[in-house]
Order: C-alpha cells, then structure tokens, then sequence
C-alpha cells in the first residue's frame, strides 16, 4: 500500500531548507551520536492493498464466531438494527477525530447531546458527560470522584466483576489510596460486613447491578449504609436491565456508571467498547472529560457548547480530578442511534425477553441435572453448579462441538451462564439436550 | 474604608478585616473564631463566580493550604486557608447563590473558623491593598 507519509522527496528538501538544513542528518545533528540509530528500522517493505486484505481476512478467520452463545460476563450479544450501523458507517462520523474546534461540529456535539440525555434517562441521574474508554474506566473514575482528603477509602464489593475491581486497583494505586474488598454471602454483598468495614473514612462503595453472578443486590440497603456515613454509592449498571429495573436516580446513587457494549455495539474480541458515567446534580462537576451543554446562539437558535469546562485538565493544570480529556465519541453515537431505533417501549421488551430467555435456560439446564447455586432474582445471567470442574469442561467442549458458546467456568464446576432476546427457544432446548448428554454419559 | 479604582468603579477593603498574600479576608472575633471569605479584589480579578465547593464543619484548616475552591467562568481555583484552625460552620447559602461572591464579597463568608492560630502573616487593609498594587 501507498505511504501514508503525502509529501514527495523533493517538497521534504524545501521544508528541511526553510528550516536552515540541507539534510535530515543535520537535522538531527543535536541528538548525541550515541544515541542514533545506525541500521535502518527492521520493519518489513510496504505490500499491495491485495496482500493486506488476504492477510487481515486470514487473521480474521482465527476468530470463532459461534452460532449459539450463552455467555456474557460483561459483554453481551444483542440485536443491532440495522439502520445502526447505516447511520454510523457515514464517514461524516466514522473517519472524524475528536473535534478540537469543538463548537464547528455541531452534529457531533448534538450526537454527544442526544447520547448523553439517554443515559440521564436510563439511569435516573441529572447529569452525564460525553462518556470514556469503557465500563472499567467509567467505574474507576466514578471512585477517584468520590475521593477527598479525609475520605479516600473505596470500597468495591466482591460481587463486582473482578476485571473491573482489578482496574479500580490500577487507579488507586497510582494515588496510593485504599481499595477494601468488601466480602459476599450467597451471591450477592455482605450486608453486614458492608457496615462493619463502612467508616468515617469510607469515601464511596462501588456495586455492580446485576452483579457479576447475575444476582440483583439490595442496592436501596447499600444506599442508606453509606449515606449514613456520609459516603457515596457508585452504581455499575447493565444498560440494558435499566430498562426495567429501579434505576441508580431513584436507587439514590451518587454515580451511575456501566458498560454501554450492549447498546448497539458488537462484540467485537472486546472493544473498543463505551464507559458512561451519570451523576446527580452535587457530583455533577466532578464528572471527567467533556461534557456537551444545550444553548442558544445570538439568533436564538438551539445549538451545542462543551460546558463545564473550567474543571478540566486543560485549565485546572494538576489540580483536575482526572486525566481523561477525550470521549468514544463513535460507540457513543452508536448507543444514541441505537436507542432512538429502538425506543423505549423495544428496549423494555429487549429487557423483558433477555430475562424471560435466561429463566427458560436456567429451568431446561435444571431439568438437565445442574443446579442452580444461587436461589436470588436474576436478570439475564445465573450460576450452575456441575457435579466438578471437569464435568464442566466436559460440558463446554461438548456444547462447543455442536456450535455452541457455553457459560463461563468460574471454577470449582461453576458457570456463569447468559441469555439474551437473540438466544431462540430452540437453541434453549438444543443447549439442554447436550448438557443432558454429557451429564448421563 | 479605603477605596481603589476597579476599572470605574471603585474596589473596598474594610479596615476591620486582615487579609493574606493568597486574596482571602479573615474577620476575627474576640472569641477567637473567624469569618473567612475571598477579597474584592480576588473576585474582581475570576470575574463571574458560577460555583463554590465548601468543606465540611469539622474539617481542619492549615494556613496556606486549600480548603475550599471556587468556579468562575474561566477557570476553577483553589482558596487557601488564610489561619489554621477548625469549620465550625459552612454558609451553605453561598452554594445557592455563588453570584454573592461578586456582589458583597465581604458579607460572602466561606466558613466560621474556630480555635484559629496562625495570624502572625495576616496584612491590615493597607498593607494589603499597597501588595496588590504592587502585585498586579
């Protein structure tokens, strides 16, 4: 393929001699001779456009793509419209990079608007910003939100998905504040130790909803905890249980947080994918990166302005509460575009039949022999206990010979276990008689 | 009181107040308690005030270092504490009504301090208003 470097040799020479050099060498004469590097770069030539296409379609041929998935685990396989990617594919949107003259790009700032007055909705709050990198990073950057100087205790109930904790540690360790670990009892947090560990000092509790077994916790119990010290509640939630579950507003939450992947996004081996984060109107300030405000112009027309600027990196210096400074501006525009494809009476019934899907699955691998580990309401994920580990193994590889992705092993002959509104009754029913198979053999 | 020239209004620093080199005025009180706000000049200088981020009575105050911090449409800047002591009382009410700030500044009180030490740096309104002529 072409060079993606568009000057030609000889325009190098012009800017190099307007510079007062006539080599790049003696450009580069103020770099220490022992620091140069003598051999060229070991990068292999360029290739024809063919050649790369063959290489990427054999690159992407190593992915499995199952026909039947019954795993979440944090991402989730959902219907996309497909107006979605209709809308999104324009390359008004899709090749644009984060607009540095914000206020030009109007479109973008309304897309921005649109997407974040949507998660204000999902999840109750008043205030949410443009969003970030993901669901890990929404939730890690709601605890640095939390932080002050004689509260800087976090802590993360260990229901929460350990790749999110583990992300929260990364944070924390950077600023050389505490993480507690706040311990389960039957699959959801420990109520009691929740208020044994929650002190004076305590900052904020992060709670996954669902959490990561599927279960749904008591977050109003959790709510009054830690307002009772005087703390926060950073709430993880799965967009797309919002639709019919109380939501963080009327929970009481401090913070919303979640991963929006199941809000029109693919898989895609994992990214990129969407953190949005939502706040009530006293943390609405400390939210990180951009925020998009609706105004009017000189005229009196509707248009869009970045707001709340005045506490970000770029003025505040070292003294902002985050380093985030940029958003994922196209998976945001995606979820917006999704939602408004879908409204809110398709997202409940998305929501109503993830459920609905996840209790047939639970029930037929009952019938199957599993058992169910935790008896707690779920919304579209659950435990199954298999007799041990390798009778789970058992069970995977054989759901996998047939096509199917089975739960996740969580080990001790545990597995987490998803279904989604595109998991059809006969996939349910198929799934079943495997798990049968193996479990009679 | 002592009048300077704010453009073509004039800027105030009553003579019953001390004030430090960070734009802060602290009303002492015989009961050692103490009134603490930022000074005309300090508001003059963020222009329109839009937000104010208090802390908590109990806290404790170090003079010289941050306790408070204040949003004007340019920039968000910390406000040091002008005497070490302890909040005894947070005006909440500034929350509310941030434009205060701009109007009165000297009836715009941050926090009630209590048990206050550290008065030794503190200037007297003259003191003060020759640093900033100085200063700017």
């Amino acid at each position: 393929m072409s060079t993606y470097v568009p000057n030609t040799k000889a325009e190098q020479q012009r800017m190099l001699e307007s510079c007062g050099f006539q080599s790049f060498d003696e450009m580069y004469a103020c770099i220490p001779e022992e620091l140069r590097l003598k051999k060229p770069l070991q990068l292999p030539e360029g290739k024809t456009e063919m050649e790369v296409t063959q290489a990427a379609k054999a690159a992407a041929r190593k992915n499995r793509v199952y026909a039947t998935v019954f795993r979440g685990a944090g991402a989730y396989r959902h219907y996309i419209p497909s107006i979605v990617k209709e809308v999104t594919g324009k390359e008004e949107f899709r090749t644009a990079y984060t607009p540095y003259q914000a206020e030009i790009s109007q479109g973008v700032l309304q897309s921005i608007f649109e997407f974040q007055t949507d998660i204000c909705e999902l999840t109750g709050m008043a205030a949410a910003n443009a969003s970030v990198y993901d669901g890990a990073t929404a939730a890690a950057e709601a605890c640095e939100m939390c932080r002050e100087k004689t509260r800087k205790k976090v802590l993360v109930s260990a229901t929460v998905d350990p790749k999110i904790l583990s992300v929260v540690r990364t944070y924390s360790f950077g600023r050389d504040a505490e993480v507690t670990v706040v311990p389960e009892k039957d699959g959801v947090t420990d109520p009691d130790a929740l208020k044994q560990l929650t002190d004076g000092e305590t900052a904020c509790l992060l709670l996954q909803q669902p959490n990561r077994y599927g279960c749904i916790e008591d977050a109003d119990a959790a709510a009054d905890i830690m307002h009772e010290a005087k703390a926060k509640l950073i709430m993880s939630c799965n967009p797309i249980a919002l639709a019919v579950m109380k939501t963080p507003g009327e929970t009481g939450a401090d913070i919303a947080v979640g991963e929006g992947q199941p809000l029109g996004l693919p898989l895609s081996f994992g990214g990129p994918y969407l953190g949005f984060m939502a706040a009530d109107e006293k943390m609405m300030r400390k939210l990180p990166g951009r925020i998009v405000g609706e105004t009017t112009d000189i005229n009196g027309n509707r248009c869009y302005v970045l707001t709340l600027q005045a506490r970000e990196q770029h003025i505040r210096r070292e003294k902002a509460g985050s380093n985030i400074c940029s958003n994922e501006a196209l998976c945001a525009l995606t979820a917006a575009v999704y939602l408004a494809a879908m409204g809110p009476e398709n997202l409940i019934r998305a929501a109503l039949a993830c459920h609905a899907n996840a209790a047939a699955l639970k029930a037929k691998l009952t019938e199957s022999g599993l058992k169910p580990v935790h008896d707690r309401p779920f919304f579209h994920e659950f435990v199954m206990q298999a007799a041990d580990e390798a009778q789970a193994e058992r069970i995977l590889s054989a759901l996998d010979r047939a096509d199917i992705l089975g739960g996740l092993p969580l080990g001790d002959g545990k597995t987490l276990w998803c279904a989604t509104e595109m998991n059809t009754p006969e996939e349910i029913e198929r799934a079943a008689a495997v798990v049968k198979e193996v479990l009679q053999a | 009181m002592r009048r300077r020239k704010k453009g073509r209004v004039t800027m105030n620093f009553p003579k019953e107040l001390k004030y430090s080199r960070t734009h802060e005025w602290v009303r002492l009180q015989e009961d050692g308690t103490a009134y603490i706000g930022i000074t005309d000049y300090a508001q003059d200088q963020l222009g329109d005030l839009v937000f104010v981020n208090l802390p908590s009575a109990g806290d404790s105050l170090q003079a010289g270092e941050p306790f408070a911090d204040v949003e004007s449409v340019k920039a968000v800047s910390d406000v040091n504490a002008p005497v070490s002591g302890k909040v005894k009382e947070v005006n909440e009410a500034l929350s509310d009504a941030p434009e205060k700030m701009n109007e009165a500044p000297y009836d715009a009180w941050f926090v009630l301090a209590e048990d206050v030490t550290d008065t030794d740096g503190l200037m007297t309104a003259e003191e003060y208003e020759a640093f900033i002529t100085e200063e700017g």
